[in-house]
């Protein structure tokens, strides 16, 4: 068994490395967390970008380093220079042994409102060169509450089949069985340091058994928080009934639209009937020049079901927030009555 | 006369500043040290920042620079420097070049020459050194600035001397100690288990409280009054409300938030519902 292993040619192995295992952590350097946070917090409250570089070891992503895309602008000069921009770092990096395999890009958020047609196609976009990618998206608002709002998505795979035939009608979804849930995937991320740093950490962590993160986690005042949240939440729930307006028209129309296919084909019959008691050939019973046997388009869903992602993103938001605060209120009263 | 024959020893002046380091840059540099190639005894790179309008010098980012060593000559890449910087400043203009760093314990011998160039990009640079061989057990880390010592008008050495550095790192404690310490950690922690963390930290501290406290009252430890008045002011900062207002206020905060969850949980149901309705809805 095991000569037969020491054998296997280097042919053999890549071939073998081909099947692919489903990816089920990212791994990523605290170095990473730290260049991301840096960069979000600089530019909050506007919306920043950057590239992430790593390794893609088995079932596990390794993000080992990154670097901030310069703040996007609409000029198309300015896009060329943002490739070269690019291209330039990554060769940069390299030259001082940083991994140079892009895995994926990371986004700010505000509020967790990230579910766009943009973000997707981002992705489609970066599935498009690399097999398996992965997106960091990260909160800068909610690190004032202690919280490190940090996630890793992808889309799911029957998504992506979907997304690429570009077909959200209501009978494909029913299909496939897909449903608002199964758009995106959060992968769980792991924190790796190494050594070294963990040496300097251990080394240089202050003495002082309370830290910034426990006073921003004890703030009473949650309200702000809780407002935005609320109209955000508002202004999706306006959103989504103008989808769901949309699609009750499309239905309206197509049920009149058959209503009239009925009415054509019932005339069209009895117009068939008094030509063959006449002895006449009958007319045939399709007419495709007709307009109302024109198909009507129906709505892509893809709107709708992102608005859906967003709200009971907002919800989740909420029942944090809510828990906490439910914390800290007991808490103050087993403080007050003693 | 008398005055142009003489030759003075020149100490130049530099007014004492202060530094503050972010943590990324101490991570960025233990990076690019675990990343050297593999002849290279150290890294050497540029350091970003700002200085701070009371003077202090906020060392916020920072670049490795690939350099040569061999005996007492450094050779720096110093057309990487110059686009690398060209790249950090698209990202954040703000930043500027306030120094270099240097991995090793203390200054080395090659160090003022590199100094000298960065003297040139920027006045008053700063040097970090970062002990990543943890040559005296601590990994010591240090920041410098140079004096020029000038024999009449000849320059005749440098003089490194250290100034403070303010090492505490507010960013870091926003992710946690724990998640930066360790070589691995599992998950990232939720918002409750954050909460829980944190309501530990809170009733250690009052157990230590009560029981200096105690150990007053009971004789066994000399009171120190700063103690005391700081455990005074906690105390009294705790608002006096009368009991019942006290509770309605608490049950008024509980209410809203109850609220809001009910308002999440019912806005959750008539998604599902919505969804159920809208992908089963067939025209017959």
């Amino acid at each position: 068994m095991a000569t037969a292993n020491t054998t296997r040619s280097f042919l053999q192995a890549v071939a073998t490395e081909e099947v692919a295992t489903p990816l089920r952590h990212v791994q990523m350097e605290g170095l990473v967390i730290l260049k991301i946070i840096k960069h979000c917090k600089d530019h909050s409250p506007s919306l920043v970008t950057g590239q992430l570089l790593g390794l893609d070891v088995g079932s596990t992503l390794e993000v080992t380093n990154c670097f901030p895309f310069p703040m996007r602008e609409e000029d198309e000069e300015i896009e060329a220079d943002g490739a070269n921009y690019q291209l330039e770092m990554m060769r940069c990096l390299r030259e001082v042994n940083v991994d140079n395999n892009t895995v994926g890009w990371y986004q700010s958020t505000l509020l967790g409102s990230y579910q766009t047609v943009e973000l997707i196609e981002t992705f489609m976009n970066y599935q498009e060169n690399i097999r398996r990618c992965v997106c960091i998206i990260y909160d800068p608002s909610r690190a004032d509450q202690g919280v490190l709002a940090l996630k890793a998505l992808k889309l799911s795979d029957s998504f992506m089949e979907l997304y690429r035939s570009n077909n959200f009608t209501g009978e494909k979804l029913r299909e496939k069985n897909l449903s608002w849930v199964d758009i995106f995937e959060e992968i769980p991320i792991k924190v790796s340091n190494s050594a070294l740093i963990s040496a300097f950490m251990t080394e240089l962590e202050p003495e002082t058994p309370v830290t910034q993160c426990d006073y921003d986690r004890l703030q009473l005042s949650t309200s702000s928080l809780m407002e935005r949240n609320m109209e955000f939440l508002i202004e999706c729930m306006d959103d989504l009934s103008v989808e769901q307006q949309k699609l009750q028209f499309h239905y309206r129309s197509l049920s009149r639209q058959q209503a009239q296919q009925q009415a054509w084909l019932q005339k069209r019959r009895s117009e068939n009937a008094t030509r063959r008691a006449a002895g006449e050939e009958p007319l045939p019973e399709e007419d495709p020049a007709n307009p109302i046997f024109k198909p009507l388009p129906e709505p892509s869903r893809l709107e709708s079901f992102l608005i859906t992602n967003q709200i009971s993103n907002y919800c989740n938001q909420i029942n944090g927030v809510a828990g906490q605060s439910f914390n800290r209120l007991y808490l103050m009263k087993a403080l007050h009555d003693e | 006369m008398a005055a142009s024959n003489h030759t003075v020893l020149q100490f130049s002046s530099s007014n004492t500043l202060s530094a503050k380091i972010h943590p990324l840059v101490i991570f960025n540099i233990c990076d690019c040290y675990v990343r050297r190639p593999d002849q290279a005894e150290r890294v050497i790179g540029t350091l970003l920042g700002s200085v701070l309008p009371d003077g202090t010098v906020d060392i916020r980012n920072s670049y490795a620079v690939p350099h040569n060593e061999s005996g007492d000559q450094v050779a720096l890449e110093i057309e990487y420097h110059h686009t690398m910087l060209l790249s950090h400043q698209k990202v954040n203009p703000k930043e500027v070049i306030v120094g270099w760093y240097s991995t090793g314990l203390g200054v080395t011998g090659g160090s003022a020459l590199i100094h000298e160039f960065y003297s040139r990009e920027v006045s008053n640079p700063i040097h970090l050194t970062v002990d990543t061989g943890f040559a005296d057990g601590e990994g010591t880390i240090k920041a410098f600035v140079s004096n020029n010592l000038s024999l009449g008008d000849q320059q005749i050495s440098a003089h490194f001397q250290e100034i403070p550095l303010d090492l505490r790192m507010v960013e870091a404690e926003r992710i946690g100690f724990d998640n930066l310490k360790s070589t691995y950690v599992d998950k990232i922690p939720s918002d409750l288990e954050g909460m829980e963390a944190s309501m530990t930290h809170l009733l250690a501290l009052i157990d230590d409280t009560y029981k200096y406290v105690d150990d007053v009252v009971e004789g066994r430890v000399i009171p120190d009054n700063n103690i005391g008045k700081c455990i005074s002011d906690a105390v009294g900062s705790l608002p006096k409300i009368p009991s019942s207002a006290f509770d309605k206020l608490v049950n008024d905060s509980l209410q809203d938030h109850s609220l809001m969850l009910y308002l999440s949980s019912i806005t959750r149901t008539q998604l599902s519902l919505a969804e159920k309705l809208n992908t089963a809805a067939q025209i017959l």
